[in-house]
């Protein structure tokens, strides 16, 4: 008989324990990702994918500001045209690059697909009976979902970070950048990708098969993108919209991140757009924990 | 001393299907137990609820006095579990499954890295340590569940269907690793099965269960005592004498039939009473040219006391996909 009593499980749950549990089963998700260079190298692709062509074609300064616009008949000076132009840019979007607008609401789209897809290892982890033999070791419950919703969060921000490279190479403005900026913008980006990523790991506790979370999931991404302020300001939009776009939490990431990285100023003070992500993501990801309790039993 | 104590337990799903119904048993220290059904017949159920992993609808059992309902955490914290499914993760190596595993267990890593090696080596696994487990073979993946399930250095390991699907070589050979390991590790083990021989060849007693009850429990040589005895079938040179009546003299035999020169006897001990015939037919001046001696097989038994042979029954379609796959990939 060897030496049972090196150590000691007690069955009691400890908070060394609940973070080294929570930090390994994050690390074996995230092991998937970074151990896998083509999986990494094609999930860093698609923003750069989308930022290129959509940033570059959607390049509504172009429309204004080239030189062929004019009114025929009258021979209104280019100066003119431009400046006129740029206030218009300016007036609508806050700042006369809409690529860079563009590219802040690239960060927030990054975030919200990668998290809406942070179920889906829950499913295969149900599927393959991996998730019941966690079950059978005293691991802190708590930390199974929380590891879920870590993993993606983390993904998430990576993968918004090379989209800020990406944006800053091809020419985002960066006469606001700076290093608070981008620390207050990631603060945003994880809040909006805490609560989104409890949002999708409660769902795939629900539900047996993949189907159906990629289904909800397929539901939910594009109109939770275009009822945001990504692509155009919330003040543009019908009364209606303007309702839903204000309270997306997409829309409170995207203006902080506007703010504070191409100094556009914020529709409410920044303090409150914080506020109401903080309440959005704890709120969720307190659920989902909660719930999880009760999911995770057969 | 009864390491696990079972009253009344009972699950029923969506509240009409019994998949167990009030069973209560003992497990010994240090034995082997067997489950020994049918698919469906409750024995996933049963392991499933000793190992926390659902709840029981009535009753409740004790695992080193820990009750499965009251002190969940203190009995996964003690009990190791082979799960019937393969579940380590493919991407991963075979020291990282077991280093995650141990991690969960709480086990300080100076102490699991060292464990690691030891339970890879005690399965032979150690030149697949930094192997992804993706390109594992059957046999080898199931000799990880193995290691995985003693990373906590358990006094109880739960097996369930440990040999599901792999060939009769491989099964042989897991057999002799879980020999090895439960006196290496001095453990009580509780296992199910649907193969006969492997309750035969492994368990010091076996509870037979059909329909989410236990219909009888004891050793497997008792249970085969218990149908009748051996049956002997020899056939003798002569085709007009009839020894039935002096065949049915000798001591241990029960019963003897006779078909012209063919003899088939029902007798308490084969390998006893057969010399003692030869001896017999051969003073009468007759030679015996063909002799055989069958023992029951638990597959008897089985038929005897359920009035059916083991079969397969439906189980639910996620359990049988997860099946299907550990079959699929067993013979991988």
């Amino acid at each position: 008989m060897r030496n049972r009593e090196v150590y000691r499980t007690t069955g009691k749950i400890s908070l060394p324990h609940f973070f080294r549990s929570l930090w390994s089963l994050t690390n074996r998700d995230l092991k998937k990702w970074y151990l896998a260079p083509a999986i990494l190298i094609l999930s860093l692709i698609q923003p750069v994918v989308w930022l290129g062509l959509f940033g570059k074609a959607f390049n509504f300064g172009s429309i204004f500001t080239s030189s062929s616009f004019n009114i025929p008949g009258l021979s209104i000076p280019k100066s003119v045209l431009d400046s006129l132009g740029n206030t218009l840019l300016t007036q609508t979007f806050g700042t006369t690059s809409y690529f860079s607008f563009l590219a802040v609401g690239m960060l927030a789209f990054i975030v919200l697909f990668t998290s809406m897809f942070s179920g889906m290892s829950v499913v295969w982890d149900r599927r393959f009976g991996f998730l019941d033999k966690l079950l059978t070791t005293p691991v802190p419950r708590g930390s199974i979902v929380l590891s879920k919703i870590l993993n993606s969060v983390i993904r998430a921000l990576i993968q918004a970070a090379v989209v800020l490279v990406i944006a800053v190479l091809l020419g985002m403005s960066l006469s606001h950048i700076s290093v608070v900026g981008v620390l207050i913008t990631f603060g945003a980006l994880f809040l909006l990708a805490f609560g989104m990523s409890s949002l999708f790991v409660l769902l795939a506790l629900h539900s047996k098969d993949w189907q159906s979370v990629t289904a909800i999931a397929n539901l939910l991404n594009l109109p939770l993108l275009f009822t945001s302020n990504a692509f155009f300001p919330v003040s543009a939009m019908p009364s209606w919209l303007r309702v839903i776009a204000n309270v997306n939490p997409v829309s409170f990431a995207i203006d902080i991140g506007r703010n504070a990285l191409i100094g556009i100023p914020s529709t409410m003070p920044i303090a409150y757009e914080f506020l109401y992500l903080g309440v959005f993501a704890v709120a969720l990801g307190v659920i989902s924990i909660i719930l999880s309790w009760r999911l995770l039993k057969g | 001393m009864d390491i696990i104590h079972v009253k009344n337990l009972s699950k029923v799903y969506n509240g009409k299907v019994k998949a167990v119904d009030k069973i209560s048993f003992n497990v010994k220290e240090g034995e082997i137990f067997g489950f020994l059904g049918p698919n469906g017949a409750g024995k996933t159920t049963t392991i499933k609820m000793l190992t926390t992993l659902i709840s029981p609808t009535a009753g409740d059992a004790k695992v080193f006095g820990y009750s499965i309902t009251r002190e969940a955490n203190k009995v996964r914290a003690s009990v190791g579990v082979v799960p019937q499914q393969f579940t380590a993760d493919e991407d991963l190596t075979g020291f990282d499954n077991m280093l995650l595993m141990a991690d969960l267990y709480g086990i300080s890593r100076k102490i699991s890295k060292q464990r690691i090696i030891e339970l890879m080596r005690l399965v032979d696994l150690e030149s697949a340590v930094k192997r992804k487990v993706g390109t594992y073979s059957g046999g080898m993946r199931r000799r990880l569940e193995l290691a995985i399930g003693l990373v906590n250095h358990p006094r109880v390991l739960f097996l369930d269907e440990p040999t599901l699907g792999l060939d009769v070589q491989t099964r042989t050979a897991v057999w002799d690793y879980i020999r090895k390991m439960k006196k290496d590790y001095n453990m009580t083990l509780f296992m199910t099965t649907h193969y006969l021989e492997e309750a035969d060849s492994l368990c010091d007693r076996v509870a037979i269960i059909d329909h989410g009850r236990i219909i009888k429990i004891d050793s497997p040589d008792r249970l085969k005592a218990s149908i009748g005895g051996d049956i002997i079938q020899l056939t003798i040179s002569n085709e007009k004498a009839d020894l039935k009546g002096v065949l049915k003299r000798v001591v241990g035999v029960k019963e003897v039939k006779r078909s012209g020169r063919e003899y088939r006897l029902k007798v308490k001990s084969a390998e006893t009473v057969a010399p003692k015939l030869m001896v017999l037919i051969s003073s009468k001046g007759y030679k015996v040219t063909k002799l055989s001696m069958t023992k029951p097989t638990l597959d008897e038994v089985y038929l005897d006391y359920t009035g059916r042979s083991l079969r397969e029954e439906e189980t639910s379609s996620g359990d049988s996909m997860l099946q299907r796959r550990t079959m699929r990939l067993s013979r991988s």
